[in-house]
């Protein structure tokens, strides 16, 4: 417990350290939230949609879960060959531990973003629908977290170095989130789509929450839950064999 | 008991043999150096030694441990200092030994004492709570020095330990890692490009050259066998003149971005 709890603390104590790096992260959502909220607002008006910010908000929400999940489970490339990780894979302790400590750790770190996402989308004019579902919209926000930072561990376990790291984001973050109906309506949409959608595990964290701060739900909260949670054992098991199996 | 027993060490990757069966000890409490140039094999030895990376053929002891099999006592008798940094920069001092202690299972009131005992030792005890960030190249490899004896290990492994230090930081790090030798009896393997700091530290060198084991015996052995004044010439001789051709690795690159884009 003491090599989770210790890495799991490593990863938080940077995080608060880096300010810049909070404010940097933090402007891709914001842009998106602000730039795509207001501009397509009149249309999804018109289409007889309601309000964009209000549809929008746990798309970006989860985006931006989505990016720092990844991330986090991303930078095991580089940190295993300049940073303490390199000291951990020599220290007398199993690397499932190293690993679940360094998942929960960038998760935590993910979910405050997303937190923080979620209060500046209040001042944006988001209105959270009914308070006493905040709490289910905060588990799908840590749910989606370790999912996520538990890919990225397992991608980075597979890689040697940063080369194929642009098509990790191009083929691989990017389709997660434009195919996760963070940025429109599920509904009506062509066949094709809609099953690539529903692939999708971010969908359904999306979709979750949605659920809960917005009451608009598309595959129901239940569903939403049983299939992250469900994904992120298996991952965080795959992320963990594979861990362990690094040479460096 | 030897410290270190290798017999018929080799390691291949995808067809290329980067070290081709090697054998050799290092007695314990013996200060031995691992020569060689650029990609001779140097830094794979030492991941094969330290249960980074699984040999294709032959055997490894370490205190009588096999590095696969044994990996966690293995792991426990050894610490090391990497060729590349690995302290976490947007930690203390105190904070990095600290993590390394909580790793080691080194019971906390014991880790304190050891704590304060080793940063003293590399005269960082002062600067305990600066980031490691704020920190010149010779304060982090000192503290990455006192972070490698933190849980009392029998072998100590530096892989290049002295590059870009100048020569103050060079000769205050090796009286500290000569004392501890003296005093703990502590068996210390390490690789350099510096000869003259092989010629002066080691007790016994090996030169490695294209994954093989080429001459290893005292420096001054060495030099006599090829009849020169240095271990510098001696090495020269037996390693010829000609500047290795090393394609640049996936790893190099990295190094590169490093230092564009976070000045350590």
């Amino acid at each position: 417990m003491d090599v989770i709890y210790i890495l799991w603390l490593r990863q938080l104590k940077r995080y608060l350290r880096s300010k810049s790096r909070i404010i940097g992260s933090l402007g891709q959502p914001v842009l998106f939230l602000f730039a795509l909220g207001f501009g397509f607002g009149p249309i999804f008006q018109k289409a007889g949609q309601g309000n964009y910010i209000q549809f929008l908000t746990p798309g970006i929400i989860a985006m931006s879960i989505l990016f720092t999940s990844i991330f986090s489970g991303i930078e095991i490339i580089w940190d295993r060959q300049f940073g303490f990780l390199k000291e951990t894979l020599v220290a007398p302790v199993p690397r499932w531990q190293i690993m679940v400590g360094r998942t929960l750790g960038g998760a935590t770190v993910a979910t405050f973003q997303g937190l923080i996402v979620f209060v500046i989308s209040l001042i944006a004019g988001f209105k959270p629908q009914n308070p006493a579902m905040l709490i289910f919209a905060f588990l799908i926000m840590i749910l989606t977290a370790i999912l996520f930072t538990a890919l990225g561990t397992a991608i980075a376990s597979i890689l040697t170095d940063m080369q194929g790291f642009q098509l990790i984001m191009n083929f691989l973050i990017m389709p997660l989130f434009f195919l996760s109906g963070a940025l429109f309506p599920l509904n009506g949409l062509p066949k094709i789509l809609s099953i690539l959608i529903s692939l999708d595990p971010l969908s359904y964290g999306v979709d979750g929450l949605r659920g809960s701060l917005t009451g608009l739900s598309h595959y129901n909260l239940t569903v939403d839950f049983t299939v992250l949670i469900i994904i992120s054992v298996i991952l965080t098991g795959l992320g963990s064999y594979l861990f362990s199996k690094i040479q460096i | 008991m030897e410290a270190i027993e290798v017999l018929n060490l080799t390691k291949k990757f995808n067809g290329f043999t980067a070290v081709d069966n090697i054998s050799f000890s290092v007695h314990a409490g013996e200060i031995f150096a691992f020569l060689g140039p650029n990609g001779a094999g140097k830094t794979t030895t030492i991941k094969m030694l330290t249960t980074l990376l699984n040999q294709t053929k032959g055997s490894i002891r370490i205190n009588g441990l096999d590095p696969q099999k044994q990996q966690d006592q293995v792991r426990r008798s050894f610490g090391i200092v990497f060729q590349d940094p690995s302290l976490d920069d947007e930690l203390t001092a105190f904070e990095n030994l600290e993590f390394h202690g909580v790793l080691y299972q080194v019971p906390q009131e014991k880790r304190r004492e050891r704590i304060k005992e080793l940063l003293q030792l590399v005269e960082l005890w002062d600067r305990k709570h600066s980031l490691v960030k704020t920190f010149s190249g010779g304060m982090k490899r000192r503290l990455e020095i006192a972070r490698g004896l933190l849980h009392h290990p029998q072998i100590f492994f530096l892989d290049e330990p002295t590059l870009g230090l100048d020569p103050q930081t060079r000769n205050r790090m090796w009286n500290y890692l000569q004392n501890l030798n003296k005093k703990e009896n502590i068996t210390i393997f390490f690789t350099t490009h510096y000869m003259e700091e092989a010629e002066r530290i080691a007790q016994r060198v090996a030169i490695i050259d294209y994954g093989k084991i080429i001459s290893l015996g005292k420096p001054d052995e060495l030099i006599k066998e090829t009849g020169k004044n240095s271990l510098e010439e001696a090495f020269l001789v037996l390693t010829g003149h000609a500047v290795r051709q090393e394609e640049a690795e996936s790893i190099d690159q990295m190094r590169l971005h490093r230092r564009m884009w976070r000045r350590h």
